[in-house]
């Protein structure tokens, strides 16, 4: 809302300066967005009256005109059409500054003196008007500065009004706030209206949804059309709203100063005459003065006439044959009240806002109805030489009740750690035009009626805090008494979980959860959530898995010339609720990818990254969570390579997936291969058992180590081979592991030998050779009975 | 072997000792020579030593003393030598290995910056005593709106500013559009006093461009206590900003606001760390940097969730992480937080 300082002024003799106000407003929660000074860069433009015009010797559009700017006179050349003798001008002077910084000096053109300018509204920084010199107010005093006569020594503050605070959608509220701050005299004048039985007559008005419309005021009047003079022009346009004509000008001038929205009908064009208020008919259309024909409900009110012929759709937008035209001679004023959430419905269901229903549906003064009206018809025969209808229609059958609340000084010092009077308790109140009485816990407060945000007590704490200022409030730090802090066991486990990926050289990425339903389905078979109002359809549903914004952002990264790449990303995946009615289950998901090249050169040589990169990032999650009995079971998984994917498990407990990336997934991702990858679900890895922490004394008696390389069928995996063994050799193993895979014609086909080597140790003796024959031959006869191998030769 | 034999041996390999020991050309040689004189069983000393025993006691000091001093003479000779042939080594030895080469190339990874910033906060409300509380990421319409006091007009549950999902049944469900529905969870799982704060991935209806990103992340606090004030809510703003820009001469300042659950309600911002306030282009040269917005708990909002606002107050604040980030570090452009370049993860 825009808001000029002089308009203020009208209703409390505000001096203070920009900033010291600006500072009060935003205090006040009436936050300055700007603040705007139209007349700074205008500086020494005067009035001036044209006395002659005559052809310039050496341009044929240009015309040299001699003024007289009041203590003297002067000629300027000019190439405006428009002007004539006797023609009241601006006029800039050399040495005048306009908007931009420039400044004018006395030149030569075209062979002829001129000794300064003529200027254009635009010129002046007054809109966009430049078809012609502006022709000032002809009784305006030559030699006085332009920016009085124009009303530009002004000072506008755009103000961003918070919803809860409709009282100060208007100039007359923000003067109310100023004056309370400033400790001002706030006077809002008694309208007078002089009324005229004669031309026009009252009209019934009927309420037939009187919840929707609590009060409606009809006021005929006759007018004569025209401009509204310049002054009024002038504070419309410096508050934003383009002037009309004088009668419709003046309801927005209303509105603006008081916040009553008001509606002028053709009183002529209105049947009956009558006004009825009713609901529309489901389906009943209407045109508004947009020019749109819009479709409505039985939950949208209209405002019809005497023969329910609709007329404007109420408190949002006109709408009928009744709009005041070039032929209106007598208009009937609509001032009421309408219910803020029918309007906030009606509003946002027809996708319509005005002026009006963003004051409607936040809530106006009731009670300010009248003299709202009042206001508009005195204006109306000041600017178009109205006469008011001696009476008028106020249907106002249920008056909105004040409400009566009990305020406690301790309660404002309780919650604002303030140590207030009760004094200063009610001498904040009492200048917001609440009215309050009594004393310390025994306050009765009465807010009026153009506060509809004042309910509760915890209100009015907010208004004593608002006008003592937040500065007055102290600085104390709470610590809690009942508790440590801390992060849970599962938020300690996901720092872990990151800490170990970071370690492994993984840089973290965050995605953005919404992604392509087709990009969901390369990587998942779930049935993703949908959003229900997608922007594009590349952002249509919730992921069901990390990967397809993990390929993503490898895509970004390549197409930049960044191909190897090695991500992981932790956070939130959506799977559709099992049953209606719940929200969706959401997991806490950990997943990396590693793109392209290993570099090892200049030491090593470089290699591509392989699914085994991955199985180590698996490894390297599970053993810094200490996860018990992890392995890893070959399986089919959506995006993976078929030949190279693997489930891991925790226990029989699935909890991932990890493998190569399928190129046609790669391809369809954008993603130059090789890729690797792998998701774990954070949380089950949580939940699952972990390794035994119970210490035991490390042997000091030396280990004795054998190697077995076994040929097995393909389909023997070594993990396979690697339990057997363990369970095979008991307690004295201390370590098994797999370090070569063969094959070999002499092998067979689809057959292979794994190599192990087996570390065995006593925690209390020196093995002898026999025991580690011993178990040596039992390691053999169980990987031979087991898996059907053959100890390799 | 005799005393004299003895003698005469040692005498006599001391000096083919000795030049053997100028003959020697490398280390290695010269670890050869050491080993045939001094150190093998074959040694001249080895020979002598086990002639010892079959001396009579009184000659055997003499002996004794006799293959010390072989042992000491040869001995210089040989570290003479070698120190000789090491400085001869040294002073044509060439660059030897090159470590600037590299390494394997094994590098640290980084945690995306909005981690850090989260895991900074969330460290420094533990200090406080704060717990970490979490909800989920599609929310219902009363935890993400009716609890919270924001009615069913508002504009906030647009579908210009709100993600809805779609699951199938009447009952419209949401991307939350702030952490504040994890307030509501808390209240109604947890009674008082209840000191949390919960970070976490919100969400608004936009396209992703340098100023709009449909996910973001915020962090909210909540505290509800018996006589918990303002002054504990801006006291406590002031100590964690003061922690988080690790400057003690951080200033807080409180403009009033409205928020439908807090009240009162006020907008929260901190001197500039950058300008000290006095005006720079971090804070547009205001001074000022807004943070975010804060307020008392809404007695609206403690009646929906079963909490006697008669026995308990409570505070509330939320910020946005990537501001913070982006205040901290300058970045000007939200969406690089999204676009994960890993030149920009690796830059942190």
């Amino acid at each position: 809302m825009r808001a000029p300082l002089s308009w203020i002024r009208d209703f409390t003799p505000v001096e203070a300066p920009v900033d010291e106000l600006v500072h009060a407003l935003n205090q006040l929660g009436l936050e300055v967005d700007a603040v705007e000074a139209p007349g700074r860069e205008v500086l020494g433009v005067r009035v001036a009256r044209i006395l002659d015009v005559v052809p310039h010797p050496n341009a044929d559009k240009l015309r040299l005109a001699d003024v007289d700017f009041g203590d003297g006179q002067t000629r300027v050349v000019c190439g405006a059409p428009n002007i004539v003798p006797g023609m009241v001008v601006p006029f800039a002077p050399s040495g005048a500054t306009l908007p931009g910084g420039f400044t004018l000096e006395r030149r030569k053109i075209r062979g002829e003196v001129s000794d300064g300018m003529l200027c254009s509204a635009k010129e002046l920084g007054l809109g966009d008007d430049h078809s012609g010199i502006l022709a000032l107010d002809p009784a305006a005093e030559l030699g006085s500065d332009v920016r009085s006569v124009l009303g530009l020594d002004d000072v506008i503050f755009d103000l961003a009004i918070t919803p809860n605070r409709p009282d100060a959608m208007c100039i007359v509220g923000v003067a109310r706030e100023l004056a309370a701050h400033f400790g001002l005299p706030f006077t809002v004048p008694e309208p007078v209206v002089p009324r005229d039985a004669g031309p026009t007559a009252t009209v019934p008005v009927i309420i037939e949804a009187p919840d929707r419309c609590p009060r409606y005021l009809a006021w005929t009047a006759a007018v004569t059309l025209g401009p509204a003079p310049a002054w009024m022009q002038q504070r419309l346009v410096k508050a934003g709203i383009r002037s009309i004509g004088n009668v419709v000008d003046v309801t927005n001038y209303v509105l603006l100063e008081l916040n009553q929205p008001l509606h002028a009908f053709d009183l002529d064009r209105l049947a009956g005459p009558g006004i009825v208020v009713r609901l529309a008919a489901d389906g009943e259309q209407v045109t508004t003065l947009d020019g749109v024909e819009r479709t409505l409900d039985a939950t949208d009110l209209l405002i019809c006439d005497g023969a329910r012929a609709p007329q404007a759709v109420a408190g949002i937008m006109g709408g009928g044959d009744s709009e005041v035209s070039d032929t209106t001679a007598r208009i009937l004023l609509e001032s009421a009240y309408f219910e803020r959430m029918g309007i906030a419905r009606s509003s946002k269901r027809l996708k319509l806002r005005s002026e009006s229903s963003a004051r409607f549906e936040r809530g106006i003064d009731p009670d300010g109805v009248a003299r709202a009206a009042a206001r508009a018809m005195e204006l109306l025969v000041e600017v178009a030489g109205a006469r008011v209808a001696a009476d008028l229609v106020d249907e106002y059958p249920q008056p909105v009740a004040r409400p009566r609340i009990h305020l406690r000084t301790s309660k404002v010092n309780g919650v604002l750690g303030t140590a207030l009077s009760d004094t200063e308790v009610l001498d904040a109140l009492a200048p917001l035009g609440i009215e309050v009485s009594g004393a310390g816990d025994e306050i009765e407060a009465v807010p009026p009626t153009f506060r509809p945000d004042l309910e509760r007590e915890i209100d009015l704490v907010e208004e004593v805090a608002r006008r003592v200022g937040f500065d007055a409030i102290g600085r104390t730090v709470p610590k809690p008494e009942h508790q440590v802090g801390g992060l849970s066991h599962r938020q300690v486990d996901r720092r872990v979980a990151a800490d170990a990926l970071v370690g492994a050289g993984l840089a973290e990425a965050v995605t953005i959860p919404l992604v392509a339903p087709e990009a969901a389905a390369r990587f998942s078979e779930e049935t993703p959530v949908q959003v229900a109002n997608p922007l594009r359809s590349e952002e249509s549903v919730l992921r069901p898995t990390l990967l397809p914004g993990l390929a993503a952002a490898a895509a970004h990264n390549a197409a930049r010339g960044q191909g190897d790449v090695g991500l992981f990303e932790m956070g939130r995946v959506f799977v559709a609720p099992p049953t209606p009615e719940t929200l969706p289950i959401e997991l806490e998901s950990v997943a990396g990818v590693l793109v392209g090249t290993v570099p090892r050169t200049p030491i090593e040589t470089d290699r591509p990254v392989d699914v085994y990169d991955a199985v180590d990032l698996v490894r390297t999650v599970t053993d810094a969570l200490g996860i018990a009995a992890v392995r890893l079971e070959p399986a089919v998984v959506p995006g993976f390579d078929p030949e190279a994917s693997a489930r891991v498990y925790a226990g029989e407990r699935g909890v991932g997936v990890v493998g190569a990336l399928a190129p046609a997934a790669l391809a369809a991702s954008a993603v130059p291969g090789p890729a690797v990858a792998f998701e774990l679900d954070l949380d089950a890895l949580s939940a699952a058992a972990r390794v035994d922490r119970q210490f035991r004394t490390p042997s000091s008696y030396p280990p004795s180590a054998i190697d077995l390389a076994f040929v097995v069928d393909d389909a023997v995996r070594a993990a396979e081979i690697g339990a057997t063994l363990r369970t095979a050799a008991g307690d004295l193993l201390e370590d098994v592991r797999c370090f070569d895979e063969f094959r070999g014609e002499q092998l067979g086909a689809g057959r292979r030998s794994l190599a192990f080597a087996l570390r065995f140790r006593a925690p209390d003796r020196t093995l002898t050779n026999a025991e580690v024959d011993e178990l040596r031959v039992r390691c053999i006869e169980a990987v031979a009975a087991g898996h059907g191998a053959e100890l390799r030769g | 072997m005799t005393l004299d034999d003895a003698l005469a041996r040692l005498d006599t390999a001391e000096a083919d000792a000795r030049a053997a020991v100028a003959g020697a050309g490398s280390l290695a040689a010269l670890d050869d020579v050491e080993r045939e004189w001094l150190k093998a069983r074959t040694s001249p000393v080895s020979a002598v030593n086990e002639s010892i025993k079959t001396f009579a006691p009184d000659e055997r000091p003499r002996a004794g003393q006799a293959v010390g001093a072989y042992r000491s003479a040869v001995g210089d000779a040989v570290a003479t030598r070698r120190a000789e042939l090491e400085a001869e080594a040294a002073a044509h030895r060439g660059p030897g290995l090159d470590l600037t080469l590299g390494g394997h190339g094994r590098r640290r990874g980084h945690l995306h910056l909005v981690t850090q910033i989260r895991r900074e906060l969330e460290d420094i409300f533990v200090g406080l005593g704060y717990r970490v509380a979490e909800g989920p990421e599609v929310e219902d319409d009363w935890h993400n709106f009716e609890a919270l006091n924001i009615p069913p007009a508002h504009p906030a549950r647009s579908m210009q500013d709100t993600i809805y999902v779609d699951l199938g049944f009447a009952e419209q469900m949401m991307l939350r559009t702030h952490t504040s529905p994890v307030q509501i969870r808390t209240m109604e799982t947890q009674a008082p006093p209840i000191y949390v704060v919960a970070p976490g991935r919100t969400y608004r209806n936009e396209t992703l461009d340098a100023r709009h990103s449909p996910a973001f992340h915020q962090m909210e606090c909540l505290a509800v206590d018996r006589g918990l004030t303002m002054a504990d809510l801006f006291g406590t703003i002031e100590a964690f900003a003061r922690m988080l820009f690790d400057d003690e001469s951080v200033r807080t300042r409180f403009r009033s606001d409205f928020f439908p659950y807090t009240e009162p309600s006020a907008e929260l911002a901190v001197s500039c760390v950058f300008c000290g306030g006095a005006g720079c282009r971090v804070c547009s040269h205001t001074g000022w940097i807004e943070l975010g917005g804060c307020g008392m708990v809404d007695p609206n909002v403690f009646e929906k969730v079963g909490i006697d606002p008669d026995v308990w107050q409570g505070f509330a604040f939320g910020f946005g992480l990537e501001r913070i980030a982006m205040i901290r570090y300058g970045i000007n452009e939200i969406r690089t937080f999204f676009d994960n370049d890993v030149r920009f993860l690796e830059q942190y």
